[in-house]
């Protein structure tokens, strides 16, 4: 008996040694929230949210995914800031644009960084160039190629000073651009085209890796804690030149990547927000929040498509390529498996962007017209009936919506046309590979616009190799409309090449529009100002708790 | 003795040495990278990360230069979070899953055998079929369903427990007793099992002739040769225990590393995978050679001291 | 004090014959044990539980008019009804349909696992606790490195090689699914071999694979059983692990584990998509125990009375 007791216990202290040896134990548990009292008589301005993950980085330029740009919009500030859908002037107080439009010039307003150093053009500059240095590998460089020479010293085929941006004294910046960019102060919103401080940035290299004295930022919150993996908290940023409109004193993020526990913690009062952009919904739970008159629904700038190979029999044929898309029933889908209130998808761009594709391009489930042209399709291809076409197979990765939706279609397609087609899920790095090397035959993707202009969703099929096109479509027609719009200067000329553009794919289908997204979140009855764009963004800069 | 744990230790680090070979290849041959994001990567951003990475270079430059750094304890940075290291996510994520581990693996076997012993002491009775009711129970549910159930009966409709998150020891009692339950009915089994064979031994039968009392005998003779099994059981079940669960870890909202890992297998984070996997086989390697020194102290009969043997 | 005369004594009829008559009937080793087992009243339980399961398994998808996959999309996640027994789940399906076949695969793949651990885990387990040294040294470490692979990756890397589906799945619920039976009968092997009876048979010439088979697995059979009747749940309980991370049998196909993880996700909307799949695994997991433990307790002859 007493060597089975010491047995346990050597087992135990054994293990112990390791963790000795890998670093302390208490951090996580001591190091807890020190806020401590919470005012009684007023409503405590305190907010909780999820944000399911640990973000890829909390530095401006190094930053790529929504979970870094949620916790960004909120310690950081642009030129610009998106609100009510439009871009309104934030770190700068005035700009001008030059009659060609590739010239800006910004002033920049009195601000301070969160240690009190001022804010200056400067730091503009250093940021911008750092993040298209190719030695500070950011992924994300790329969303600052529209700078002169931006791609070209990114790639390193220029120098620093060739990069056509320039603080010309402390308060003014000015940017040269590569071509006119009507969409360019939509840009500067963009968490890439952030400040740094650079005198920090210069002295500690390592400043952004975690919460602390050299973390410094210019927006309505700093960063207090920034536990890994667990948790980030911001506090009232009391140096920021907007202060006084500032009304949260301070904003927990915790990371819990389940649905169904962020809705918990919700309901359980643990947390003031579930649900989009910054976590997710369990679709299961919708339509009863929407009984309960609890959900909100706000369309955002992105399309679930299914794309075709069109290099691939019988996709390398427009009218299957109609017949299969027309004969989907995407009210259908979004009323009973997406349960969002996401729109049925006739057009590629968002209506968020063109308010008129809500009706799109042709009729949702016109399975007449499928018909039709799926006849005319097997005619062009010398085949007799559906049962000669090759075998189809649909590809997805692996996801319970993404699953139940290639479900539903494939049930569709074998109803409406009789075309058996095989299902095939993947894990998302096997998946994303086998689609941008183009081996598959249809499978689904999303897209999401990081700036509010349709060349997000356009210019994807612009060339058959871009890297995103995944279809191997291409039609010179298409690509020179695209081309041309670029150095349109009247934005309604503008807009009407993109329209027609737009009327050449949806002619051409290389891919099959699902549904535009929708954010659905639920949210405390007294929480309000909370700012989601339509790009499916979060500032909480002007939220508060009535 | 002495020299038996020096030849372990010995074919530890040769185990070791294999192990991080094979997940080394396997994690390359698996396909998709750690830069695949829903947006392609422009070619040139692509091939400057990698460049800097070093995974352009050839795979022996990269494996030799991994078992240096593994050597020196260095596992790299992770591609998956900028500025952090390998060292750092184990340095965070261990110490959560252990404490949880080890909180559970204290409910577990205590409760585990007692209930074994009371099962086996009272074979065929209500209080066996009991224990193994409770037991079975404990088996029969998959940990997700058990830790849904458990948030959704004691946390949101009673109330008694916060729903998720790393915080306060109240925190992690419902994770603990989700991680627990398949364990300890396991090892509840077990016991009950072994238990029962011991009973019928004859130094059990001589025992009882000599006129020693039910708990003595049950102490000083049954219950000691019972636990071998459960011994067994108990090296594995540590290690896998105290690396952490994936399931508990996300439903509970848990900042450890056994999500931390899964994550990186599914982000193709190669430093990850390569650091988290040192760091559990060589916790995994000396949990199995505890288990064989324990087998050495609890049955004499096992000789360890190796080589030629049995006579 | 009474005398006896002599007269009144008469030698008692010694029949040989007699005295080597065997009152308990004769009984081979089968029949006791099924004597036995028939006597366990919560085995028979789980036995009876057990065919009840397969005979709804193979007749259950053919009681409704339904089709396992085929959607139903103005019906979906409908609570049990007379027109679906068990309510359909978010697609429309019947879930009545859609557990019984379910059932055959998850019963396939746990079967198909344990048995298939139990033949290379005995075998491997067997040789290394017998031969001890050098190679139980070896094959044990072979293990631990198997057991050490990360587990995920090896999935993963199979599925990319082999494509998603059964015959993955079962390789890869056994890949390494036999370390463990390999762990209980080398630990087994490994107690009983110096035991006197197995020095006895090696002292009069037995072979070692006679000493492995007559001797060592026979009386290591009580582990060994309880084992394998825990690795079928573990191979259904692993098929539900992977099913969670989306790495189960690939759509439309059922499996309980497929059911119970998208089911999870509905408990507290429709609970009944969660509490058929759920029961049902818990039934099979309970009966495959009792049927275990009542074989363990008839095989064992030590508890013969």
């Amino acid at each position: 008996m007493k060597k089975r007791l010491s047995l346990l216990f050597s087992l135990m202290l054994v293990l112990s040694v390791f963790l000795a040896a890998c670093g302390g134990f208490n951090k996580k548990e001591s190091a807890g929230e020190k806020a401590g009292g919470e005012k009684k008589a007023d409503v405590p301005q305190e907010l909780r949210v999820n944000i399911n993950t640990e973000p890829f980085s909390l530095h401006p330029g190094l930053a790529n995914d929504s979970t870094s740009g949620t916790v960004l919009r909120q310690t950081f500030e642009g030129l610009t800031v998106i609100k009510n859908g439009k871009p309104k002037l934030a770190a700068a107080e005035s700009y001008d644009v030059s009659d060609d439009l590739t010239t800006y010039t910004f002033k920049l307003r009195d601000a301070k960084w969160t240690n009190g150093d001022p804010v200056t053009a400067q730091d503009f500059e250093y940021a911008w160039k750092w993040a298209l240095d190719p030695k500070n590998q950011s992924q994300y460089a790329y969303q600052l190629y529209y700078i002169k020479n931006g791609q070209a010293f990114n790639e390193g085929k220029a120098k620093a000073e060739d990069v056509g941006v320039k603080a010309l004294d402390e308060k003014t910046l000015q940017v040269t651009l590569e071509n006119p960019t009507p969409y360019f102060l939509e840009l500067t919103a963009f968490y890439t085209y952030y400040p740094v401080n650079s005198k920090i940035a210069q002295k500690n290299p390592n400043w952004y890796k975690n919460a602390g004295p050299d973390y410094t930022s210019n927006g309505p919150f700093k960063m207090v804690t920034w536990e890994h993996n667990n948790k980030i908290v911001l506090e009232k940023n009391e140096t920021y030149w907007d202060a006084k409109n500032v009304k949260l004193t301070k904003i927990s993020m915790s990371m819990v990547n389940d649905p169904n526990t962020e809705l918990s913690m919700f309901n359980n009062g643990e947390l003031d927000w579930a649900g989009s952009p910054t976590g997710y919904l369990p679709t299961d739970a919708l339509p009863q929040l929407k009984q309960e008159g609890k959900l909100h629904v706000q369309p955002i700038a992105g399309t679930y498509w299914l794309k075709f190979n069109t290099e691939k029999a019988p996709f390398n044929n427009v009218n299957i390529r109609k017949a299969l898309t027309y004969a989907i029933d995407r009210k259908a889908i979004v009323e009973n498996i997406t349960k969002g209130e996401q729109v049925p998808a006739m057009a590629a761009v968002p209506p968020t962007m063109f308010p008129e594709n809500k009706e799109g391009y042709f009729k949702d489930n016109d399975v007449e017209k499928a018909k039709e042209y799926l006849k005319k399709g097997l005619e062009e291809l010398g085949l007799k009936d559906v049962k000669q076409l090759p075998p189809i197979t649909y590809s997805f990765n692996t996801n319970e919506a993404h699953a139940k939706i290639a479900q539903a279609i494939q049930d569709m397609w074998k109803k409406n046309l009789g075309i058996e087609v095989k299902l095939e899920n993947a894990e998302w790095n096997v998946y994303i590979d086998k689609l941008h090397s183009g081996d598959y035959q249809v499978g689904r993707m999303g897209w999401l616009g990081d700036f509010n202009d349709p060349i997000n969703f356009l210019e994807l099929f612009r060339d058959k190799k871009g890297g995103n096109n995944d279809t191997n479509w291409e039609n010179p027609k298409y690509k020179q409309l695209l081309i041309d719009s670029q150095k349109e200067k009247d934005p309604e000329k503008r807009k009407q090449m993109l329209k027609d553009a737009e009327t050449i794919l949806m002619d051409e289908l290389p891919v099959a529009p699902i549904y535009f997204y929708t954010n659905t979140w639920v949210q405390k009855d007294n929480l309000k100002g909370v700012e989601v764009s339509g790009l499916g963004d979060v500032q909480f800069k002007w939220a508060y708790f009535e | 003795m002495l020299r038996y744990i020096s030849r372990r230790l010995l074919s530890i680090l040769l185990s070791l040495f294999l192990i991080i070979t094979a997940t080394f290849f396997l994690m390359r041959a698996a396909p998709g990278g750690p830069f695949s994001g829903e947006k392609k990567l422009p070619p040139e951003i692509e091939k400057n990360l990698n460049e800097y990475y070093g995974l352009d270079r050839p795979w022996y430059n990269q494996y030799f230069d991994y078992l240096v750094s593994i050597a020196k304890w260095d596992f790299g940075p992770s591609f998956k979070y900028k500025g952090q290291t390998v060292n750092d996510l184990i340095n965070d994520g261990f110490p959560v899953s252990f404490f949880l581990g080890m909180e559970s693996l204290l409910l577990a076997v205590s409760l585990g055998i007692l209930l074994g012993v009371i099962a086996a002491l009272n074979h065929n009775k209500w209080q066996d079929y009991g224990a193994m009711i409770f037991a079975v129970l404990g088996i029969s549910v998959p940990s997700f369903i058990m830790a849904s159930l458990l948030q959704y009966v004691l946390a949101i409709k009673l109330g008694l427990f916060p729903v998720a998150r790393w915080e306060s020891l109240q925190h992690t009692v419902l994770p603990a007793l989700a991680l627990a339950a398949t364990p300890m009915a396991f090892i509840a089994r077990l016991t009950r099992s072994s238990m029962l064979e011991v009973l019928s031994n004859d130094y059990i039968r001589t025992a009882k002739a000599k006129g020693l009392s039910k708990g003595q005998i049950t102490v000083k003779h049954a219950i000691r040769n019972a636990l071998l099994p459960v011994v067994t059981y108990l090296g594995p079940l540590s290690a896998a225990v105290l690396t952490g669960s994936f399931v508990i870890e996300k439903i509970f909202g848990i900042p450890g590393l056994g999500s931390q890992f899964v994550l990186s297998i599914s982000n193709r984070d190669y430093t990850t995978i390569m650091g988290v996997t040192v760091f559990y086989s060589i916790l995994l390697l000396f949990s199995v050679l505890l288990v064989d020194i324990a087998y050495g102290l609890i049955d004499p009969r096992i000789k360890l001291a190796g080589g030629k043997k049995g006579e | 004090m009474q005398q006896f005369p002599k007269e009144m004594f008469q030698p008692a009829s010694v029949d040989l014959s007699e005295a080597e008559k065997i009152s308990k009937p004769s009984l081979s080793f089968w029949k006791d044990v099924s004597i036995r087992f028939r006597k366990n009243k919560l085995a028979m339980f789980g036995l009876i539980l057990l065919v009840l399961l397969v005979f709804m398994a193979i007749f259950g998808p053919h009681m409704t008019k339904y089709d396992y996959s085929t959607n139903d999309l103005m019906n979906t996640n409908k609570p049990p009804s007379a027109e679906h027994w068990f309510g359909t789940d978010d697609l429309g399906r019947d879930i009545f349909t859609r557990t019984w076949y379910g059932a055959r695969i998850s019963l396939f793949i746990g079967l198909a696992a344990a048995l298939i651990d139990l033949f290379i885990g005995v075998l491997w387990g067997g040789i290394a606790g017998f031969r001890g040294g050098k190679t139980d040294d070896i094959m044990m470490r072979i293990a631990d490195i198997l057991w050490a692979v990360p587990y995920l990756l090896l999935v993963i890397l199979l599925m990319v090689v082999l494509g998603q589906g059964l015959g993955t799945m079962i390789l890869a619920m056994t890949i390494t699914g036999w370390i463990n039976m390999a762990r209980i009968v080398r630990g087994q092997v490994l107690q009983l071999k110096s035991q006197e009876y197995v020095l006895a048979a090696q002292t009069l010439g037995a072979s070692t694979s006679r000493i492995m088979f007559k001797h060592l697995i026979p009386n290591a059979m009580g582990p060994i059983l309880v084992t394998l009747t825990l690795s079928i749940p573990s191979a259904i309980f692993t098929e539900a692990f992977l099913s969670y991370l989306g790495l189960g049998v690939p759509q439309p196909l059922a499996s309980w584990g497929t059911m119970a993880s998208e089911g999870v996700q509905a408990l507290q909307y429709y609970p009944w998509r969660l509490f058929f799949p759920a029961t049902f695994i818990c039934l099979t997991i309970f009966a495959f125990n009792v049927v275990g433990d009542g074989l363990r307790d008839a095989l064992d002859p030590r508890l013969r009375k």
